[in-house]
C-alpha cells in the first residue's frame, strides 16, 4: 500500500514541531532552547502550508520566526547568561510530568470519543481571507491594531531608564 | 490522506509539551517560551478546524480570522513580558521566579 506523500510530509513537520517543542523544555541551554523553539515554530507553519492555511503559514514564519525569536535572544543579551546555567528545572518537575501526560491522556480521549462531521480540507484564499477580514472583523482587527500599539508603547515605558537620574 | 485527528492529538501534544514547560521551568524566559508553545497548539487547533469541518465559507474563514487574532495578542503579551522580564532583572538582578516572591502571603 502506497503511503501518501502528504501525510508523509504532515508526519515530518509534526516531528519538527514536537521535537522542537521537547527541546524548549528539556534543554539545559537557554540559548538552544530559542532555537529549538524557532524550529517548532516552522514546524507548524508546515502544518499549515498542508492544511492549505497559505497565509498563516507566511503570517507564521513572518512573526514567529522573524521577530518572537528575535526578541527573546534580545532579552536573553540584556540579562545575563550565567544565571540560567542552573535555573533550568525546577526540583518538583515529576509532578510537571505527571500533570502534563494527565492532561496529554485526557486531551486525546476526548479526541477519539468524539465525532466531527469533517470534510476534505479546503482552503481559503488569500482574497477572501482579506475581504472578511476587512469587513465583517473590520472592527476587531482595528482594537487589534490598537491593542498592539499600547503594548509596544507600555513596554517602553517599562523598561526606559530616565538619563539624569539613573 | 491527512484527518482532523491528527492535527488535533499534534496540537495535544504541543499543549501538554508547553504545560510542563510552564510548570517546570525555573527562568522567566523558558516559561514564557513555553507559553508561546501552547498558544501555537491553540493556533493548530483552530486551523485544522476550519480545513476540515464541514462549515460554509464564511464560518471558515472565521478560523482562520482568529488565529490571526491569537497571533496578534501573542506578540503583545511577548513585548510586555520581555520589558517585565527585564525591569525585574534590573532590580532584582534575577529572573528565578521562584525568587520573585514579593506578593506571596
Amino acid at each position: 500500500m502506497m503511503v501518501e506523500p502528504s501525510l508523509v510530509l504532515f508526519y515530518v513537520a509534526s516531528a519538527i514541531t514536537l521535537g522542537g517543542a521537547l527541546g524548549v523544555v528539556m534543554t539545559r541551554n537557554i540559548v538552544y532552547a530559542s532555537f529549538a523553539l524557532l524550529a517548532a515554530m516552522m514546524g507548524v507553519a508546515g502544518v499549515f502550508l498542508l492544511v492549505f492555511a497559505e497565509f498563516l503559514a507566511l503570517v507564521q514564519i513572518l512573526i514567529y520566526g522573524g521577530a518572537v525569536v528575535i526578541v527573546l535572544l534580545f532579552a536573553l543579551m540584556l540579562t545575563r547568561l550565567e544565571d540560567f546555567q542552573n535555573l533550568t528545572d525546577h526540583r518538583q518537575w515529576p509532578i510537571a510530568a505527571v500533570i502534563s501526560i494527565g492532561l496529554f491522556a485526557l486531551l486525546v480521549t476526548a479526541i477519539v470519543t468524539t465525532s466531527v462531521r469533517t470534510t476534505e480540507p479546503q482552503s481559503i484564499d488569500f482574497e477572501t481571507l482579506g475581504e472578511i477580514l476587512f469587513t465583517q472583523w473590520a472592527i476587531p482587527f482595528e482594537v487589534a491594531s490598537l491593542v498592539l500599539l499600547v503594548a509596544l508603547i507600555g513596554s517602553i515605558v517599562l523598561v526606559r531608564t530616565d538619563g539624569d537620574r539613573d | 490522506m491527512i484527518e482532523l485527528a491528527h492535527l488535533q492529538i499534534l496540537s495535544a501534544g504541543l499543549f501538554a509539551i508547553g504545560t510542563y514547560g510552564v510548570l517546570a521551568r525555573r527562568s522567566a524566559v523558558l516559561i514564557l517560551m513555553s507559553i508561546e508553545l501552547m498558544l501555537n497548539a491553540v493556533n493548530i487547533n483552530l486551523i485544522g478546524y476550519a480545513a476540515f469541518v464541514d462549515f460554509d465559507e464564511a464560518t471558515r474563514s472565521f478560523g482562520q480570522v482568529l488565529v490571526i487574532f491569537v497571533i496578534t495578542i501573542a506578540a503583545a503579551e511577548l513585548a510586555l513580558a520581555i520589558a517585565i522580564i527585564l525591569r525585574l532583572y534590573r532590580n532584582r538582578s534575577t529572573v528565578n521566579v521562584d525568587e520573585i516572591d514579593l506578593m506571596k502571603w
